[in-house]
Parts: structure tokens; sequence; C-alpha cells
């Protein structure tokens, strides 16, 4: 990365004559800044996800969530900041005995930013949209126990199931409600949201503003604009030049020492669901042997790791889950770090001499500094890893789709994504009939209560199984100036609420 | 007419070299963005997507068509003027590069002058004042500014000028665009002055050096000899003659100074014509790829004509010749 040197040298005289001649000329034109509190005001979100359209169905990418979701577009059911989920556009649900029929009624006296009201057709619509042959979407696969979408009125939905689905509502809160005669999604909106798209400048930012119809309670503010840099230290230099009043997601470790002891900022720390991890091709010799697995695992400090990449920040995480998902188990024990119990345990597993593997490194921050530390560590019980740097686009061709590597690693954003270890064909070749069975069970529950110990228990077999080596756990950071509050904390799937941030006058 | 009728005789050869050269860039582009690895539909996917959702992908880019055919669909667009439409965003690439020139242009513009009106008085003092001392600065300032990377200068700025001293912003474009002058002009009066100073370090150096040719030519001597002032004579002979290389060089940084205006709108995150194409190289979105290259050649290469025409003007012994630059 670019380092922002601390004091400027002059190199030449030339610079001098045309910045102070420039600086004479155009200080005076300086216009403004607008810098207005209130319930009126505008909030500038600094951000660094510019979604590439407008439509989540499309591979708009996770900077559409964190614009659209929740404020522009509402779904039947909210996720919350702290990973709960609740009734959103739904007033009420019922769910029959055998769990296969779900009866949904509509808040009433909803109407879209265009002045249509909201129907059941719209919400049929929608949901199709999402499961549709087209559709992009990487939620589409949870929604397939949907058999089909009945709309006896237009205050009430009755979907009917194939098979038990327990996360249903929590999979709904995915699902936009856009109204069904909508056009041209990639570059326009029509939800239901509190606030309604108010300019897209591509490249630059996204502006949404207080939908006046909106029903639910009003925003504390009156306008949002989203700006969008592709620099961590351009938009570290926004904030502190206030030009932004909140950075959604601090991605830069280096660059919270300017804000930590300022007064004139807030940074807090929340929980996010980004895990790094080294995932192994569980396939391929010697991944599918799990003493080795358990062994590379023993063999990496991840504490030092995440130290060396986030100072006091993140959390050390013992497999795929993260605190707030209701299936948490702390399991940072298994596996621990004890580099002679791995040199050990790979003698049992027939390499007393090492092996040697690569590793497909996604070539953007903290992937290559990740994988350097773990050539180190792992040199010390005799194992040689070889880096093989490519990109993100690269990824998704070579590892997600072909299959073709030993290791890799990645982060992986979602939340509750315990499920991909119950899908054999998944990347990482996890193959494990237990884990497959007790996720496919889990979504079969009868109650939250039988689907979080069925995951629980996946959840410490994963661990057992060392199926991935799970360094650690991001830390979510936002920093906003001191005037600005109220904005959410985890970001939990990307998502930032902006109706409930506040700027003091 | 002679003379016109050489002029015109040239500039249609020119167009054709023009157009064969655009053919053979459009070739290079299409091929060469295809070694790299990776897939376009990989931008619309994320992880989760299944295996048949990654293939429709395909399909909908056209991805999954054998390479020839790829390119027989983009030489069909080519011929209609069509540059197709983004991948992931779906818009016509037309439309969206002409968006981001209203920023690009103005920017490289704006620099371009700005360098020439340093460099000029500032190379030509270089070389006729080069005993003193101010003279040798000039020439070690510009050597050491010819070394030094566009966004070291452009970090230097925002973080003298914008973080220290609040007089600019740090990055970003009005949404207003130029309907407010000032405004956007202030915006990017560091994105100009970043590159006004590099692209003046180097063209310093051969105004310099061209200066220093006319100061010991022949008919610089023979213009004083006949009773012309030192000035006098640098400028009705000096000026005219120094112009011809220094023209072509001329040609040359203006199509440098639209490269610099790629990293320098990454600086600054600015929505030009530079950050459409790299997002589109980390996309694999071809078209918008394509687009930003096939518009970008094609002014370079019309700004190389352009400069060999006005040579041509300037200098009445090229006229004749058949031959010319390429």
């Amino acid at each position: 990365m670019i380092a922002s040197p601390a004091r400027t040298s002059w190199t030449s005289l030339s610079t001098l004559k045309v910045t102070a001649a420039t600086v004479l000329l155009l200080t005076g034109i300086a216009p403004a800044l607008a810098a207005e509190g209130g319930p009126d005001a505008t909030i500038s979100v600094g951000s660094l996800y510019e979604p590439q359209n407008l439509d989540n169905t499309a591979g708009a990418g996770q900077g559409i969530n964190e614009a659209f979701n929740g404020n522009v577009y509402e779904a039947l059911f909210r996720l919350n900041d702290d990973g709960t989920v609740s009734p959103s556009l739904v007033k009420d649900y019922k769910v029959s005995d055998d769990g296969l029929t779900y009866t949904f009624t509509l808040q009433p006296g909803v109407t879209f930013h265009s002045g249509e009201p909201l129907t059941s057709a719209d919400v049929k619509w929608s949901i199709e949209r999402v499961t549709s042959p087209d559709s992009k979407s990487s939620r589409k696969n949870s929604l397939k126990p949907i058999a089909s979408i009945e709309t006896p009125d237009d205050a009430t939905i009755v979907i009917k199931l194939s098979s038990r689905s327990i996360s249903l509502p929590y999979n709904l809160s995915y699902v936009w409600v856009i109204n069904d005669a909508a056009k041209d999604l990639q570059s326009t909106e029509d939800g239901t949201g509190p606030y309604a798209l108010d300019g897209w400048q591509r490249g630059a930012q996204l502006a949404v503003k207080r939908f006046d119809k909106y029903w639910g309670p009003k925003p504390e503010n009156g306008e949002v604009v989203f700006k969008y840099f592709t620099e961590a230290t351009a938009l570290n230099n926004a904030l502190l030049t206030g030009a932004v009043d909140v950075i959604t997601s601090v991605q830069s470790p280096d660059s919270l020492a300017q804000f930590k002891d300022n007064p004139d900022f807030t940074v807090a720390e929340g929980k996010s669901t980004t895990k790094l991890i080294l995932a192994y091709n569980d396939r391929v010799a010697p991944f599918d042997n799990v003493k080795v697995r358990k062994a590379l695992a023993r063999a990496v400090d991840d504490n030092k790791l995440l130290e060396a990449v986030w100072g006091d920040y993140g959390t050390l995480i013992g497999s795929f889950v993260p605190p707030t998902d209701p299936w948490y188990v702390d399991l940072t024990k298994v596996d621990a770090y004890d580099p002679d119990s791995a040199k050990a345990l790979l003698a049992e597993a027939g390499y007393p001499d090492g092996f040697t593997f690569t590793i497909d490194t996604p070539n953007y921050d903290p992937h290559p500094l990740a994988a350097q530390f773990l050539q180190g560590e792992l040199a010390k019980v005799g194992v040689k890893v070889v880096i093989n740097v490519i990109t993100a686009n690269e990824w998704y061709t070579k590892i997600y789709k072909a299959h073709d590597f030993q290791a890799t690693l990645q982060e992986h954003v979602n939340h509750r994504d315990i499920v991909f270890y119950g899908n054999p064909d998944f990347y990482w070749g996890y193959n494990s009939p237990k884990v497959t069975d007790l996720i496919k069970a889990s979504e079969e529950a009868k109650t939250v209560d039988e689907q979080t110990e069925k995951l629980k228990e996946a959840n410490v077999q994963i661990a057992e199984d060392a199926a991935s080596n799970w360094l650690y756990l991001y830390p979510q950071i936002v920093v906003s100036k001191t005037s600005v509050s109220g904005y959410p904390l985890n970001g939990l799937n990307s998502q930032f609420f902006a109706y409930g941030i506040k700027k003091a006058d | 007419m002679i003379r016109g009728a050489a002029i015109l005789a040239y500039v249609v050869r020119r167009t054709a070299i023009l157009l064969v050269s655009m053919l053979i860039a459009a070739a290079v582009l299409f091929l060469l963005l295809r070694l790299l690895p990776g897939d376009p539909a990989n931008a619309l996917v994320s992880v989760g997507a299944d295996p048949e959702q990654i293939e429709a992908a395909r399909r909908q880019v056209g991805s999954d068509l054998p390479i020839g055919a790829q390119f027989v669909r983009y030489l069909g667009q080519l011929g209609s003027f069509d540059l197709g439409a983004s991948f992931v965003s779906g818009v016509p690439v037309l439309e969206e590069i002409g968006r981001r020139l209203t920023l690009t242009l103005p920017l490289t513009a704006l620099a371009f002058v700005g360098a020439i009106l340093l460099a000029l008085p500032l190379g030509i003092l270089a070389a006729v004042k080069r005993d003193r001392w101010y003279g040798g600065v000039i020439s070690v300032v510009s050597q050491l500014g010819v070394a030094v990377p566009v966004f070291w200068i452009g970090i230097l700025l925002v973080t003298a000028f914008a973080v220290r001293l609040r007089l600019f912003p740090s990055s970003g474009f009005p949404t207003s665009g130029w309907r407010d002058p000032l405004a956007a002009l202030h915006q990017l009066a560091l994105p100009i002055v970043t590159i006004v100073l590099v692209m003046s370090a180097s063209l310093i150096r051969y105004v310099r050096s061209a200066t220093l040719d006319v100061m010991g030519s022949d008919y610089l001597r023979t213009a004083r000899a006949l009773g012309a002032g030192y000035s006098e004579a640098l400028v009705r002979h000096g000026i005219r003659n120094g112009a011809v290389p220094v023209i072509s060089i001329l040609g040359i940084e203006l199509a440098s100074t639209l490269l610099g205006a790629v990293v320098v709108e990454r600086v600054f995150s600015l929505p030009g014509l530079g950050s459409m194409l790299l997002s589109g190289i980390e996309q694999r979105d071809y078209p918008s790829v394509q687009g930003v290259l096939f518009v970008s050649t094609l002014m370079v290469l019309i700004v190389g004509f352009a400069a060999d025409l006005a040579q041509r003007l300037v200098d009445p012994r090229l006229r004749g010749t058949s031959g010319g630059r390429s």
C-alpha cells in the first residue's frame, strides 16, 4: 500500500512557485462547505464498496447491500444489526403444524417510492425474481424449498414448501420487495424503504433522500450520500478533511492511529462476520488426511497473525462460526497453537519430514501478508509453502469453479454461512456425511432451538475435523466525526442502516 | 494550389494509416484482454453461487462462446460504432465514456496547457541563463521531477494542501459537474497541479535542449551578424525552428498526460476514464476496458496526427516530403 509521508519535503523550486500561485488563485473561490446538522441533515458516508449496478440479483456486489438494504428496499423480514430477525413488511404470520405452509399478512398503508401501493402480487414477483433462472443472487439456493407462492388477496401471501425450512423468515430478509411494475432495476429503484434514490454518479457517489410517505418511523436525517473511494488512503483523507461524516468499514488498520487519539473522531468496534481462512482442498492428498489438517492448525499462531494485521482489534475464532451466529461455540481451544504436537501429528500422518504445498493467494490485503506469515510458521514444522498470487477474478475460475488448487486464502463475508460445510461440492470439498446430515436436518428442524442444537453439533464437528484453518475474524470498525452518531456497528452482510444516523447542530 | 493538394494527399494517407492502426489496436486489445486469466462472468457471481448460476452468467456475457466467435461479434459491433454495454452495470459503454470524458478531457487539457505555460519559459530560461545559478537549479530540479512517480506527488500535495492546510478537497468531483465551474476547478486543482508538475519536468528538459540547439545554430549567428539583437533573433528565427522538435514531443507528452490522468484519477478518487479502465480490468468487464482503450488509442493517434500536421505547417521544409513520421 501507499504510505503517506508525514512531513512534506519540497524537492523543487518550480513546485513551490506553481503551487503558491494556484493556492492564491483558487482558495479565494472555495465554496463554503455545508455542515448543517439537525433533523434534515445530509449524512456523507464514505465507502470502498461502490455497487456495480443497483440490482442485487444481477451481480451488484456487496456495496448494494450497504446502500440499499433497509434504506431503499425493505424485505418481509429484517436482519437486525445484532443478528436477530424481526418482521418488517410483514405485520404477522402463521406457520402450519407440518411447517410447510407460511401465511404472511402485509403491513397496511405501504407505498412504493413511485406512489403505487404495496400488494401481495409485488411480493410474489419479488421472490420469483430471486429464484428465477437468470438470478445471480447468492441466496437463491436457500429458497429452493419454496414450492409455490399464492396471493389469495392483496394483503396475504401463502408460501408452500416442499420441505421444512426453519430459516425461511431469515432467508426472506434477503429478498427485496420491489414494485412488480418497476423497470430497469440496474439503474433505478422502486422500493418501500425510508429513502428513495436521488441520483447515482457512477464512480463517485450515490445519494438517497428521505421518502416522505414512508410507512414507518421518520429517519433522523434528510439525505444520505454514499461517496465511493478506490483507495483506503483517499477515504481516510476524506474523513480527516470533513468531506465525509462516517466510514462504513475501515480496512487499513495503520490508519486508525490518526483517528483514535483525536477528539474530533469516534472509533467504534463492532463484530463482523468476515472470516479470514486458509481453505484446503480436502479432496486431495495430503489434505484429505484429518491429522495433516489438524497439524497445520496447531502449527500456526493465529494470535500473532491477528496482532500483526490488526493490532488490538479483531477476534480469534476456532471454527467458521462468528459470535453473532446463534450456533456459536468457543472452539479456539480445539487444535490451539502447539508446534510440538503439530510435528508429532505430521509424523503420525506419515510426513515426518513435512511436505510442500501451494497457497493460491488473492492479490489484495490482507491475503499476501497472511500467506507470508503462514509460510514462516509452517516452515518451523518442516512444511514448505509456495505462494501463488492470483486476482479475485481468477480465484473464481481456478478455485471456486474448477477446484484446481491445494490450498487458498480467502475472506468469507457472509452471515450464517456454516451451511457451506454441508455441501460436499463446495470449493473446499469437505465431505463429512455427519455434518451434511446435521445441516440438512437443522433446516428441517421444528424449532429454532432444535436448529441451533444441530448446527452447534455441526460446528463442533468441523472444528474437530479441522476442515479448514480459520485464522481470525475481522474487526468491524466504523469511524465517524464526533458530531455524528446512531450508525450500525456490526454491519452484518455489509448492511448499513442509515435512518438512525444523527448529526448534531 | 500545389501546397493545398499536397496537404490533402497527406491527410488522406494519414487517415488511412489511422484506420489500419485502429484495426490492429482493436485486435491486439481484444486478444490481450482474453489472455488474462479469469472470466467476466465472475464479476457477476459471489460465493454461494452454484455451477448453473455461473454458467448462466457466462452465457449472459458471452464468455461461453469460442474466442473467434467473440471476435467476430466484437468487430461487428465496432463496424456499427457500437462499443457494447458493460457486463456489470448494463450501461452502454459509449454513453459511460462520454460521461467520464467530461472529467478526463478538461483535466488533461488544463494540465497540458498548465505544463506548457510552466515549461516554456522555464525551459528557455534554463538554456539562456545556464551559467546563472537559477538556470542550473531549473535543470537539476526538472531532472529530479522526471524520476518522481505521479502518485507520489499526488499524495504529497494531498497531505500538504488538503489534510494539513485544508485549502483544497482531498478527493472527488462535485455532482454538479461543470455547471459550477469554480467548484469544479477548486476540486480539480490538486490533480491538475500533480500532472502539471510531473509533465513539465520532462517538458522543461526538451525545451531547454531545443533552445540550446537553436542558440548554437548558424542561422542565429547569421541573423545577429545581419544586425538583429539577441532577443530579436531568438524570437524571430529561434522560436519557429525550435518549435519543430518540441511540437512532436508535445504530441507524445499529451498521450502520456492522458496516461498520467489514469493514475491521478485513482489517487484523487475521480470518476473519469482512468477509474473506469481500472475497475473494468479488475472485473474483466471486457466491453468497458475495450471501449476505454479503443477511445484513448484513437485520441493518441489523432493527437499524433495533429502534431504531425502542425509540424508541417510550422516548418515549410517538411511540406514537400512524402514521408512522414509514423
